[in-house]
């Protein structure tokens, strides 16, 4: 059964922010919101600077949902978090709830109206009739009930951004790292990520009583 | 001054006629309450864009598989 996630490779993220017009694009977001969005750290430090795509990773355990007031958030079966336009209140739970900042809130009208709130789909629409006006105007296009993957991953020159089924993404990024010349248990983890401790520094403290 | 108070009365004893009956939507606490919504593979598949049978969980999950490995370009390119 496929879980539908999102994948990024900082290595390959070359901060084009070619996902995000993509995406704008294609689901003819309003203006005001970005359900993707790159963000870069390190900015402007030579070989230090890394970049990467952020958007709704569709959880598996998802906090929108667990905090959401009025449950209108449901999760389809390939794995897809999405909500209900009708039913949300636009209260922002969701937005202060999601540690990536997914839910946006279109604020079009006066006195800081806050409306109902807006997020990548996986380009997996809502809940109105598959590829139809009303869905398309709501949620944006359903690429999946077009057998598709989402925009901004197909977009992707460099294919950072890898979209589709969690563990066959993750056997691409694994070959890949693989390819790369890092083998074992450096392919994942902190070192990796971050690189290795500067030399010379303390190691890492071991937590209080011995055990993790 | 009487007369104020007795329209003021009125609109009150009126404002009653207003309301509307409300009746709570049976619903449990913490599940979706929306729309259901179909599946991809539901639809029929459009004519100029990838093929899968209609309703066949399976066939549509193993077109977007090569779809996904699309992305893959050491298998996409070198073999």
């Amino acid at each position: 059964m496929a879980r539908m996630k999102f994948l990024v490779d900082a290595e390959r993220c070359i901060e084009c922010n070619g996902c995000v017009t993509a995406c704008k694009n294609e689901n003819e977001v309003p203006w005001g919101v970005n359900r993707r969005k790159v963000v870069t750290i390190n900015d402007g430090v030579v070989g230090a600077e890394k970049s990467l795509s952020v958007a709704c990773m569709h959880c598996s355990d998802a906090p929108c949902m667990a905090v959401c007031p009025v449950d209108c958030f449901y999760r389809t079966d390939d794995g897809v978090v999405l909500h209900d336009k009708d039913l949300c209140i636009g209260c922002g739970y969701c937005f202060y709830a999601c540690p990536f900042g997914a839910p946006q809130f279109p604020q079009a009208g006066a006195f800081g109206l806050r409306g109902k709130m807006d997020k990548c789909t996986f380009c997996a629409g809502g809940p109105e009739a598959d590829r139809s006006d009303a869905e398309f105007k709501k949620y944006g296009r359903n690429r999946l009930a077009e057998g598709k993957l989402p925009a901004c991953a197909e977009m992707c020159s460099t294919k950072a951004l890898l979209g589709g089924d969690g563990d066959v993404i993750a056997d691409i990024y694994r070959e890949r790292v693989a390819r790369r010349g890092v083998k074992g248990a450096e392919a994942w983890g902190w070192g990796t990520a971050y690189g290795p401790p500067p030399k010379g520094a303390a190691p890492a403290a071991a937590p209080a009583g011995g055990k993790s | 001054m009487r007369s104020i108070a007795l329209i003021a009365a009125a609109l009150v004893a009126l404002a009653g006629c207003m309301e509307i009956e409300q009746t709570a939507t049976p619903s449990r606490q913490g599940k979706y309450q929306g729309k259901p919504d179909s599946t991809p593979w539901s639809n029929q598949p459009l004519a100029a864009g990838p093929q899968w049978k209609q309703g066949d969980r399976a066939s549509w999950e193993e077109q977007i598989k090569k779809r996904q490995l699309g992305q893959h370009e050491h298998r996409r390119i070198y073999q």
